[in-house]
């Protein structure tokens, strides 16, 4: 294990070393589609050049990261491309790390006899972690936000972190670690769900309303979530002195009023709305990041580490401005279901449409912008297009997953009482 | 009211009610004699006005010098406010927060005092010829609460056009504060004088603009102004809002000059730290009391230049103001008008104060489409109008032409000639100018017109010489997606180098990189001494950046910064959104070391103990210079969409809700093959007949 590993970091590491090196260095942190207002690199020196000039970062709007962000980065400005490449490194190893346990919970439940060919062999197993931290490195997608300097990479590190430490039942580091993932961008506030459910399954408490040992668990992760939580938020006051840093960072994203374009829904959709049903428009869009926990939380209370992936995926797409880099996070967990692979619907199609989206979409930046020769529609059908694949990808895992659930309790070759071949529906 | 009290009070106090009433009679009767006295006076003065213009040679010799250094005094534009001006400068290159001592400015004035005298003397001493000298006709300074001044200069430039400069003179001793208590308006516009004290406006300095004026062609401009609309304002300090008085005041000048200066909001006004001092007295220089914005877009017109003109005491009656029609002025390369307001030393001790009300007009008629393409000016020809008289109640009513480089009329010649001679440095230059006093009935001759004609004799005009100072801006970059500002600025002083202010104010949807900011003068970094910035908030206030720049001798300072255009929502954008968004000129402001300074070894004859060392009160003087607007384009979303786009957004929304509803609601179940057509019609006619169904 350990040398494929070794392999796979030198290759990541030198891939983005000689990318870091070569002129697509200055034309990638320009992309729209990879960096975003709130993680651009060019936005962070900003913010430090603002630092040095005595004028608060928050006091204009170009800088939207998080007083701790900034004062991280005041220190290591120096080693900034060492630090991202760590970082994703990091992402990485710890992917490859979480995933060990999940085996035993599978292997542990009985299923009926005819479906053992749904159950993943250990040799599959053991090849799984590195298989996800081949697909978090080696993703183009990982590769062009490292190498743009984004800061969604250390977003991702914090969340990856955050789903070791839960996969470990740490449940204090957990909790450290989710809240530092809330403070950055607030929509891994979802993440609790999974994460709580998860913890409790470990330690077999049951969710279960009436039973006390259920409500302490509950309360005392909720506290240390939000006592972290509480304690960065303050020290972030104590280190600018002011409370500016939540209007800017988390206004900024919950209100949108940066039109840049990007890969998600948002921009677009404000830059054309009316104006009187803008508010609307937008708690709409925002609840509906937020909305699908607690029914995805009730379907799936007992495959939590399913429920993040969900979540983290939803987050992507619906966020106000994603990036490439969230979509990394989510896609590297794909290996991790493959046993999922035989009843994926659409795969095919979704996958084409991924790819060809990810190359127009520089090609219609270009007409627009620079040729002059196409217009905003033209980029934004591409985004519409990606976002639907997105869904469908997300969505077909959603049913493979339930499906697999479904024939583990009910068998595979399901037979009609006339004892002829029955067909699975929806209803 | 004696009365009142008497029924109120008991008969007690009958007699101190009758002592208050005595008493309070006398008072009244006193305060009647005095202001029948001042109306009076008033008047007299009014009747006396023409007569007392045109008494002439009453006065002894001595008077006459006297009088005459006086005149200097008054109407040498260059003189008393650019000290001023200086000063302030001064201050601000010095350290940028200190207040001018008050003492300073005795010590200054002065200076200035000392130097008008010997700059009379120069005159004399130059000139040899008697007849230069001013005739003593200028009557003594009147006790008199307002008086108004005129005139006119008209300068030949290099290329062949020619710059008419009018500027209007109102001071009047009065105190705007005092709120609703000003109510006789007689010279001072009223519409703006009670603008003023309803909105305790200090300095007031407002200014519209057609064209773009050429530094380099046609050298420095007397009042700069840049293209479009340009106000700034330095409220009282008792002001507490001053953001709303601000908005008030732009909505009241916007109704005044029916200009869109309503458009000027928070959005595009800023409060700049050290390039916008007062121009007039008062030491409050905190920046909180100062607005300044610009209008870039702003298009100027006859509807502008009609209420300008009824601000003036004659209207366009009569007086210079009757050369204004508006169809020759707006057919010209450049027009300007302006109006600056601020409170000016009443006399040399500068005991009390007055309030200046400065309104200037600056044309600029081009060679080929106004003359014609002939090298022959006259002011029938520029203004389709002639003079007659000047304004009746003007005290001072004057036409320069510039003749510095015509001292023996080989260049051009100029008819009717006129025997007034003036000198004056205007903007670190030594000038001659012709005077035509226009309060001098003889000016006018026989014909009772005056129609001043330069008629060329040289094809060519001699070499101008290079303004000291100048600026040009420009965007580089393609695309939609990012951009960089390029400010040059051109320091041609073969040998001093001087540090200059420069003001940009960039809207917001140019996003700005402070980080990515240069300065390069001669291929080095020239790291600037002071840098004040202010960055932008969306939709709230634009980019601020001021900053104080060395610039070498003989060298080009380029500034560059690189920015990111914003995609707006749409109904953001102007009418014709591909047309691009203006961003209003940089602004340069310095102390710019002064030409007559620069020739040490001067033919001039001045006396040899005046000219050792090289600075002298004159030699430096302060001058702002407006680069280009810039026009930027914007990425544009498609205006016809929004309905589509809703649609379409909501569309690939819902289909996410859909499936995910769809999974979260439902459970597997074993599909029961629903009958075909015929069985069912079959099992319908069946229970019909009461038989099993199949």
């Amino acid at each position: 294990m350990a040398a494929p590993l070794t392999l796979l970091l030198i290759v990541a590491v030198t891939i983005r070393a000689v990318l870091f090196r070569s002129s697509l260095a200055e034309l990638i942190p320009e992309r729209v589609e990879v960096v975003s207002p709130l993680n651009a690199w060019k936005r962070v020196v900003e913010g430090l050049a603002l630092l040095d000039l005595g004028v608060s970062p928050y006091a204009g709007d170009v800088f939207h990261e998080t007083p701790l962000i900034i004062y991280f980065f005041h220190f290591v400005i120096d080693y900034a491309e060492i630090v991202f490449m760590v970082m994703t490194r990091l992402v990485g190893c710890v992917f490859l790390l979480q995933f060990r346990k999940q085996k035993y919970a599978l292997e542990a439940e009985r299923y009926p006899l005819d479906c053992l060919e749904l159950i993943r062999t250990p040799k599959e197993m053991y090849y799984i972690p590195l298989k996800v931290a081949m697909f978090y490195l080696l993703n183009p997608f990982t590769i062009l936000s490292c190498v743009a300097k984004s800061t969604c990479g250390l977003n991702n590190a914090v969340i990856a972190l955050f789903i070791l430490c839960t996969v470990k039942g740490s449940s204090l580091m957990s909790a450290i670690f989710l809240a530092l993932a809330t403070y950055q961008s607030i929509y891994p506030l979802t993440l609790f769900a999974p994460a709580l459910l998860y913890l409790l399954q470990r330690l077999y408490i049951p969710v279960n309303w009436q039973r006390s040992s259920f409500w302490l668990f509950t309360t005392q992760y909720t506290f240390m979530y939000l006592g972290s939580l509480c304690v960065m938020v303050c020290l972030s006051f104590f280190l600018l002195s002011s409370w500016d840093f939540l209007s800017s960072v988390y206004g900024f994203i919950l209100s949108v009023p940066d039109l840049t374009p990007n890969i998600g829904l948002f921009w677009y959709f404000f830059a054309e709305m009316f104006e009187h049903f803008r508010l609307f428009f937008i708690c709409v869009f925002q609840i509906n990041v937020f909305f699908y926990t607690i029914p995805l939380s009730i379907k799936l209370k007992e495959h939590p580490i399913f429920l993040i992936f969900m979540q983290i995926a939803i987050i992507s797409i619906f966020k106000s401005y994603p990036t490439v880099g969230d979509i990394a996070l989510y896609m590297a967990f794909l290996p991790a279901w493959n046993h999922l692979y035989r009843f994926l619907r659409n795969i095919f199609l979704v996958s084409v449409v991924l790819l060809a989206c990810s190359a127009l979409f520089p090609v219609l930046w270009h007409l627009w912008i620079y040729a002059g020769s196409a217009n905003s529609n033209f980029y934004y059908a591409i985004t519409l297009l990606f976002n639907v694949a997105q869904i469908l990808l997300v969505s077909d895992y959603f049913y493979a997953y339930l499906r697999r659930e479904h024939h583990l309790t009910h068998g595979l070759y399901l037979k009609r009482k006339d004892g002829s071949e029955a067909t699975l529906v929806l209803k | 009211m004696a009365a009142h009290r008497c029924n109120i009070f008991m008969l007690v106090f009958v007699l101190c009610g009758l002592t208050y009433v005595f008493v309070r009679a006398d008072i009244e009767d006193t305060n009647h004699v005095k202001d029948a006295e001042s109306v009076a006076v008033d008047i007299a003065r009014k009747a006396n006005i023409g007569a007392s213009l045109r008494s002439t040679k009453t006065e002894d010799q001595t008077q006459a010098a006297e009088k005459e250094r006086q005149w200097e005094a008054e109407t040498n534009p260059a003189d008393a406010p650019s000290d001023n001006k200086a000063d302030h400068v001064h201050d601000t290159m010095q350290n940028l927060d200190s207040r001018p001592a008050p003492y300073a400015k005795d010590q200054t004035q002065e200076a200035a005092e000392e130097e008008r005298q010997w700059e009379a003397t120069e005159v004399k001493e130059a000139d040899h010829v008697p007849d230069t000298m001013q005739t003593p006709d200028v009557p003594p300074p009147t006790p008199a609460k307002d008086q108004f001044q005129e005139e006119l200069v008209i300068r030949p430039l290099h290329s062949g056009d020619i710059y008419a400069s009018f500027q209007f003179r109102t001071m009047w001793d009065t105190d705007f504060l005092r709120g609703s208590k000003v109510s006789h308006y007689r010279l001072f516009p009223k519409s703006l004088g009670q603008v003023i004290s309803k909105f305790s406006v200090r300095e007031l300095h407002i200014s519209f603009t057609q064209g773009y004026w050429r530094t380099m062609q046609w050298g420095q401009p007397f009042l700069p102004s840049p293209p479009g609309a340009e106000l700034w304002v330095w409220f009282q300090d008792t002001v507490t809002d001053v953001d709303g008085a601000w908005k008030e005041l732009t909505n009241v000048l916007s109704g005044i000059f029916c200009a869109s200066l309503n458009f000027i909001d928070s959005t595009n006004t800023v409060q700049p730290s050290a390039s916008f001092k007062p121009l007039g007295l008062g030491n409050v220089t905190d920046q909180r009391f100062l607005r300044y914005a610009v209008l870039p877009r702003e298009i100027v017109c006859t509807e502008n230049l009609t209420p300008w003109k009824k601000l003036l005491p004659c209207g366009s009656k009569a007086g210079l103001a009757v050369l204004m029609k508006s169809e020759k002025l707006f057919h010209s390369s450049f027009h300007s008008q302006a109006l600056h307001f601020r409170p000016v030393c009443q006399d040399w001790k500068c005991k009390s104060t007055v309030w200046e009300l400065r309104q200037t007009l600056n044309v600029v008629f081009d060679l080929h489409t106004s003359g014609q393409g002939k090298r022959e000016w006259s002011l029938f020809k520029m203004f389709s109008r002639t003079l007659t008289e000047a304004c009746p109640l003007a005290s001072s009513s004057k036409v320069y032409v510039d003749v510095t480089d015509n001292p023996q009329g080989e260049l051009f010649e100029l008819s009717p000639t006129t025997p007034l001679l003036s000198q004056a440095v205007v903007l670190g230059d030594r000038r001659t100018y012709s005077v035509y006093d226009l309060t001098n009935q003889a000016t006018f001759g026989q014909t009772r017109s005056l129609n001043m004609l330069l008629r060329w004799r040289a094809a060519e005009s001699g070499d101008m010489l290079r303004p000291l100072l100048h600026g040009e801006r420009y965007v580089a970059g393609y695309g939609l997606q990012t951009g960089e500002i390029h400010t040059l600025m051109y320091n041609n002083h073969p040998y001093r180098a001087f540090p200059v202010l420069l003001l940009d104010t960039v809207p917001w949807y140019l996003r700005l990189y402070i980080h990515t900011l240069t300065v390069t003068s001669k291929g080095r970094d020239n790291k600037p001494s002071y840098i004040h910035y202010q960055p932008s908030k969306d939709r709230l206030r634009p980019h601020l950046l001021e900053m104080l720049v060395q610039l070498p001798p003989n060298s080009v300072t380029e500034v560059t910064m690189q920015f990111e255009r914003a995609l707006l929502k749409w109904t953001e954008y102007t009418p014709d959104p591909n047309h691009g968004f203006y961003v209003g000129s940089s602004v340069i402001s310095a102390l710019v070391p002064s030409v007559v300074a620069m020739d040490t070894n001067s033919t001039r004859e001045c006396p040899l103990f005046s000219s050792f060392f090289p600075c002298k009160e004159e030699s430096s003087y302060f001058m702002r210079v407006y680069t280009e607007p810039l026009l930027v384009n914007l990425p544009t979303p498609d205006f016809s969409m929004p309905y589509n786009v809703i649609c379409l957004t909501c569309t690939v929304v819902a289909v996410g809700y859909g499936s995910l509803y769809n999974l979260l609601t439902r459970t597997f179940q074993v599909e029961e093959p629903s009958p075909g057509l015929a069985k069912r019609l079959a099992n319908i006619i069946r229970r019909l007949r009461g038989v099993p169904l199949l």
